[in-house]
């Protein structure tokens, strides 16, 4: 694993943040290793941590999206968006939020203003608050426009346990929607690329449509948003968190005509293009239908479908049945697909 | 963006594989190249190769542009990156294959100004918006960009911009098919010519190839059912001792190819002997800028000396290039060799054949 950091001659690379594989190396070398606790190890979306005879989950998130504004969206919302998904990954109830912020130089005040207004509006959706923050300014050309981070805290309901290592052999892998929305939105809108109809992102907070399937369904194992790195990478970190073997099936898997053409355009894989909006749900077998129906009976889960299902325990191994009865593998992320989507 | 369903049907596609199944092939191995990368990448997302019958074989050929691309421009493109006041524009996949001893992404993370550009018309804005910089387009590509590497050299021209100058390092199909059959022990029966490459040149550019060697050629699209139909068109022609060029991707590739294009190519390039990786100097491969844009050829601008390359030892990308050998059976692969540490260029590229191995089959 140190081999490849060293054969990149000692400096960091977009590579390191793109979400799949180099960023994991990054992250265990310096991160795990140096400031190892067992917290930090649990290695899920928020670290849960014993609070009150109960558990309380704690996250952080930076954001660094270029454009700010983008279709469907903006830098505030979806930095509430992600701070409130991270947290209800873990099958945390969201509460508080803080949001840092830093500022280039000369970036436009009517520009803030409509994200912290945009930041407001989305934490009133999710309803979480927004208790602290922090502003620095940077001199010109040291940021670039707007860069927000925050931390978010929750709490997690008595007799709830999930998280990426529970995910069984037999399990059904479900989502709530279309694929990709997110990074082709961004993608379109900082390339000047139009097709048929505007690619609006899914950013939107899932904490409601979580505790409604957790509220039907406890025995959920895992529930994850497939953020950098798309379904893809999402389902080979559960796979190898829970040592078990997943297949999709590529005929299921749900993409927007527009965001299909245009993924085919660039030449990209709308399973490696991020979301903001989705969540990867695994259940037992006999609650396929249950959760199915719940998820379909939200507004933010219409499109809820079964992708696929976790076959064996195994190495990890994601693999993809083609529409043909071809399969391929499915790794991580390597190198950079989309730059800064998040 | 409604024409992908009626190719991808899965039910049609099943039924043109069995009957590709069942077919009698008698003792007979055929050996069938896919000469364009993004061929070997549509076919490796399908799982095509594991659903074939063991007397029809793919092999993957050299049609990745970044693949074939010599040590020895990578190095130039290198220096040229090092250079004070100059912007180094290219095109991503690019960008991490590794030269004698740094990548174009090192390069730009220790601060070299190298950008990474959709297209020649914006590394011609770059050019417009650093007025006071240097900004060197790579031209690298088939057939299929170089038109558009020319249309951008004009403008720059019309415009006056002068701070705009192309390293072309374009690349042609047919004389490296040509070449390949020269080669000895090669024993292909067919070619699945590239798609978007003929868009351009027609698909009578492969009559020549079919005349002089008696191969049949199928120009095929990238689609399930353009995959299966062109497997199905040069199958039976291998069978019944045929060759010709068929066109199977008719509704994109015309016979004569696209005027426009062969017109500017013809206008700003001349074809001349070019270096391939793991197949040497083609003649008449590649394209160099005409004497007449000489003011827009970063060769002539810059004096960029002479580069003592070096392969990596080991790198076996030169035969599998030439589809003398599958990427797994190079040493180097999955192990020193992988997408992260890329030893060889065809390992860099999402079109490369290592890398379509790697990413799809890991262990076949």
């Amino acid at each position: 694993m140190s081999k490849s950091l060293e054969t990149l001659n000692g400096i960091v690379q977009l590579d390191h943040g793109s979400g799949g594989r180099a960023t994991q190396e990054l992250v265990q070398k310096f991160f795990f290793q140096l400031l190892d606790n067992e917290y930090l190890l649990q290695r899920n979306d928020s670290a849960l941590l014993p609070w009150a005879g109960g558990s309380m989950a704690m996250t952080t998130d930076s954001y660094v999206v270029d454009p700010i504004i983008f279709p469907g969206g903006d830098i505030g919302s979806l930095a509430v968006h992600g701070t409130v998904n991270d947290l209800a990954m873990q099958g945390a109830r969201p509460l508080y939020l803080t949001a840092g912020f830093i500022l280039e130089e000369g970036l436009s005040l009517e520009v803030l203003g409509h994200v912290v207004r945009s930041m407001a509006g989305a934490a009133r959706e999710a309803q979480v608050m927004i208790v602290a923050g922090d502003t620095k300014v940077v001199p010109r050309g040291k940021a670039d426009r707007l860069f927000i981070n925050t931390a978010g805290v929750g709490v997690v309901p008595p007799g709830i346990q999930v998280g990426g290592q529970y995910a069984r052999p037999g399990d059904s892998v479900l989502i709530n929607g279309t694929i990709g929305d997110h990074g082709m939105a961004v993608l379109c809108k900082r390339e000047g690329l139009a097709f048929d109809r505007e690619i609006l992102s899914d950013s939107a907070p899932l904490n409601d449509l979580v505790m409604r399937i957790l509220d039907g369904c406890p025995r959920v194992r895992v529930l994850r948003d497939p953020t950098r790195g798309g379904v893809a990478t999402a389902l080979n970190e559960i796979a190898r968190q829970s040592g078990v073997d997943i297949v999709v099936l590529e005929e299921s898997l749900p993409i927007e005509a527009d965001v299909a053409g245009a993924c085919e355009v660039l030449g990209l894989d709308p399973l490696y293009v991020a979301n903001e909006g989705k969540v990867l749900v695994f259940v037992p077998p006999e609650d396929e239908e249950l959760v199915l129906n719940l998820m379909r009976n939200h507004p933010r889960a219409r499109k809820g479908v079964k992708i696929g299902e976790v076959t064996q325990e195994g190495a990890g191994r994601v693999t993809l049945k083609t529409g043909i009865g071809g399969h391929r593998v499915i790794q991580m992320l390597h190198g950079e697909q989309l730059p800064r989507i998040c | 963006m409604k024409y992908l369903h009626e190719y991808r049907d899965s039910g049609l596609a099943r039924s043109l594989l069995k009957a590709l199944q069942k077919r009698d092939y008698g003792d007979r191995s055929l050996r069938l190249m896919e000469i364009c990368g993004t061929h070997t990448v549509a076919m490796f997302r399908l799982g095509l190769r594991q659903l074939l019958p063991p007397s029809v074989q793919l092999i993957s050929g050299p049609g990745c542009p970044v693949c074939v691309t010599a040590v020895d421009d990578v190095d130039r493109a290198l220096w040229l990156a090092q250079q004070p006041g100059v912007i180094v524009t290219t095109f991503g996949d690019l960008m991490r294959v590794p030269g004698s001893c740094s990548s174009l992404a090192q390069e730009k993370s220790r601060g070299g100004a190298v950008r990474m550009v959709y297209a020649s018309f914006d590394a011609l804005q770059v050019a417009r918006d650093n007025p006071h910089k240097e900004v060197v387009f790579l031209g690298i590509g088939f057939e299929t960009t170089a038109p558009t590497v020319a249309a951008a050299m004009l403008q720059a021209s019309r415009e006056g911009i002068e701070n705009f100058s192309v390293v072309s390092m374009h690349k042609l199909l047919p004389p490296a098919m040509k070449a390949l059959l020269d080669g000895k022990g090669m024993d292909l029966h067919g070619f699945i010519c590239p798609g978007h490459v003929s868009t351009v040149i027609g698909a009578a550019a492969y009559e020549e190839i079919v005349l002089q060697h008696a191969i049949p050629c199928v120009v095929t699209g990238f689609e399930t059912l353009d995959l299966l139909q062109g497997l199905h068109l040069l199958v039976d022609q291998v069978l019944e001792g045929k060759a010709r060029v068929i066109n199977q991707y008719s509704r994109a590739v015309s016979w004569e190819g696209n005027p426009a294009a062969q017109k500017l190519l013809g206008r700003v390039f001349e074809p001349a002997d070019a270096p391939w990786r793991g197949l040497g100097v083609i003649p008449g491969s590649g394209l160099k800028i005409r004497k007449e844009w000489q003011f827009l050829d970063a060769a002539s601008r810059f004096a960029i000396p002479r580069m003592e390359s070096r392969e990596h030892e080991g790198c076996r990308c030169g035969e599998v290039l030439r589809g003398a050998m599958t990427p797994p059976q190079c040493g180097l692969f999955g192990k020193a060799c992988n997408p992260e540490t890329p030893v060889g260029p065809c390992m860099v590229s999402s079109e490369g054949t290592c890398g379509a191995y790697h990413q799809y089959h890991p262990e076949d």
